[in-house]
């Protein structure tokens, strides 16, 4: 029949312009890039290697995981999350202050405060959440007002300083370093991400986070709850900003305002560098995982190499427009 | 003129629908049986598209009915329509381009693992890529992998799996609007193809088509609509395409059903 015949033309054709393994391939280009940096600093600054200095990257650089974690989620419905930062901030203070006025009961101030940080930071996604769905307010301009709104509320709360007398309990968990290698947050920071990784690869939570992302009209036709679902995915990712509150007031001791000042920065380009889109739909916590990993080393570098760590800033936001030129560039070559 | 005493597969009757001060659909009615290919051809603008969101629950009428094998229904939104079997090919085709042929086809219809895995929401791959190629199988698609991203393939395989997901899972309607728009001249062949396997599983498509050779060569009735009303209805072997233009333009009106 030449139906058949004009068919398997047809496949023959088309064959896949751009494989698979093309895309497993970048993900792999990325841990090159990891592996390329650990070696170039290595060789340049000699501390670089040190155990210390790995114990203190990696915890510095859960900070930046948990909120990249979420963000990737976001990112991967084609949102954005600006917030992340200043909802980690608010949560501190909110967390800290419980634990602070119930330090003559250390147990109950610990869990309470834990509770009301980890709360905190849901409300702050519940309400980007509602306001993107339901206000149709777009997810840059949302989350940029609730930037202000949990910063500011983060030093009204107190009064401008630090919340100090947190039990000594707490803050000995953040501090707490396995066998002088793994540090506490480390853990509680892997065990967030390989969680939420299978569950965006694997579940049908994931398989709706990335077709919203994908071609949201095609997500509704399909049936998909949109509304809903975003609103579970700001809520989640303000709940995992208040885990990244509770772990800095345990790392640091106190609850401070100026607490993950400029982290969503670091959590954008984390994710970016991971291999997602900002136009959505693609996105992987492995991915993110690799990027926050290089996006918090450069700080430890740029200390140990005497330059200013302030340089990291400027770098960071270097490698999100960069990163995203990219992601524009081959998008075009795809279409064109 | 086809007119059965069997029950129509889905019935419009003086469906009205306007957006703001332009009223759009003027009156609507058609019927469309079990087993056949129904084309419905108009000008840009006539309201095929407008019937078609209707009919898939996308758009609610303003006044008049849906009728399911003769019964009324409602169609409050896409989902509802879907359950009773009426599955839409949209003119974007409402593909997710980042995600698998297999997930496109089981989008928001996931196979979930058995157990406790289950309860959590993972996924059965290994299930939904048997079933995908299956699905593609009784079409005689052929795509390398279930696994292959949307944007990866060409423009007819993309309608080719476009088809293929309102087919397997619309078991009283299948509506395809503008299928053949982006294509070539073989990947419509195959999509006419496509058409036609899907008639002959006893699922009536209503095909929309500026095409007018494909809608000839495919269909078993024309519904023809200008200015959102039925100017004209015939038997597609038993009329001609001077005539057919001509109903679309408004050279001559002719009721024929
Ligand atoms: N959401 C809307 N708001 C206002 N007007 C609309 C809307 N959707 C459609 N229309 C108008 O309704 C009329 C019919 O549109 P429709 O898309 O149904 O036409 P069509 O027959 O599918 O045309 P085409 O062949 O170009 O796809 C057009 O005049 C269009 O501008
Ligand atoms: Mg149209």
């Amino acid at each position: 029949m030449t139906n058949d015949e004009a068919q398997q033309e047809i496949s023959r054709a088309a064959a896949p312009r751009r494989s698979r393994f093309v895309k497993h391939l970048r993900g792999m280009w990325i841990l090159g890039v990891l592996l390329a940096m650990v070696l170039i600093f290595g060789i340049l600054a000699p501390g670089f290697l040190s155990l210390q200095n790995w114990v203190s990257t990696s915890v510095y650089a859960t900070e930046t995981l948990l909120l990249a974690v979420g963000e990737t989620f976001v990112i991967a419905t084609g949102g954005i999350d600006l917030s992340v930062g200043s909802s980690l901030g608010l949560s501190a203070i909110t967390s800290s202050m419980v634990m602070a006025a119930l330090v003559a009961h250390p147990g109950v101030g610990i869990i309470l405060g834990s509770l009301v940080g980890l709360l905190t930071g849901a409300t702050v996604g519940l309400f980007n959440g509602i306001i993107i769905t339901k206000l149709r307010i777009t997810p840059f301009i949302t989350t940029l007002g609730m930037l202000g709104i949990a910063s500011g509320l983060g030093f009204l709360l107190s009064g401008g300083t630090d919340i100090t007398n947190i039990p000594a309990a707490f803050s000995n968990f953040g501090g707490y370093v396995f066998a002088n290698f793994l540090g506490m947050p480390v853990l509680v920071t892997a065990v967030v991400a390989v969680v939420s990784g299978i569950f965006l690869a694997k579940t049908r939570f994931g398989r709706r986070t990335y077709a919203i992302g994908s071609n949201r009209e095609a997500a509704r036709v399909a049936g998909i709850p949109l509304d809903r679902h975003l609103i579970k995915i700001y809520t989640l990712t303000g709940v995992l900003a208040g885990v990244a509150g509770l772990l800095n007031v345990s790392r640091f001791a106190i609850g401070s305002p100026t607490a993950g000042q400029n982290d969503e920065l670091n959590a954008i380009a984390a994710v970016v560098i991971g291999g997602a889109s900002l136009f959505g739909g693609e996105g992987t916590i492995f991915g993110t995982t690799i990027g926050a990993i290089i996006v918090s080393m450069i700080v430890t570098a740029l200390v140990i190499l005497n330059v200013q760590a302030y340089w990291q800033i400027v770098v960071t936001g270097a490698i999100i427009i960069i990163a995203v030129y990219l992601d524009q560039l081959q998008r075009q070559r795809a279409a064109g | 003129m086809t007119e059965s005493h069997e029950a129509a597969s889905i019935e419009l009757v003086d469906v009205e629908k306007r957006f703001g001060a332009v009223q759009v659909l003027h009156g609507v009615s058609f019927k469309v049986y079990p087993g056949e290919v129904v084309g419905l051809v108009g000008d840009n603008g006539a309201g095929k598209s407008t019937t078609v969101r209707i009919i898939s629950g996308a758009l609610q009428p303003d006044s008049g009915e849906i009728r399911v094998n003769g019964k009324k229904v409602r169609f409050d939104s896409p989902i509802v329509a879907r359950r009773e079997g009426i599955e839409t090919v949209y003119q974007d085709l409402a593909l997710a381009p980042h995600l698998s042929v297999k997930a496109n086809l089981f989008l928001n219809r996931e196979e979930i693992r058995p157990g406790l895995l289950g309860r959590l929401g993972f996924l059965n791959e290994r299930q939904m890529d048997q079933e995908s190629v299956d699905k593609l199988n009784l079409l005689h698609i052929n795509i390398a992998s279930m696994d292959q991203i949307i944007q990866e393939l060409s423009g007819g395989q993309r309608q080719a799996i476009a088809v293929a997901r309102a087919a397997s899972w619309g078991s009283r309607l299948v509506i395809l609007d503008e299928p053949t728009a982006a294509l070539g001249v073989e990947e419509s062949r195959m999509v006419l193809n496509l058409i036609r396997r899907v008639r002959d599983s006893g699922v009536p498509v209503l095909l929309i088509s500026h095409t007018m050779p494909h809608v000839f060569d495919v269909t078993d009735r024309i519904i023809v609509l200008r200015q959102g009303r039925v100017v004209a209805g015939a038997v597609t072997r038993e009329c001609t395409l001077e005539q057919v233009i001509m109903w679309i333009t408004g050279g001559q009106a002719i009721h024929a059903g």
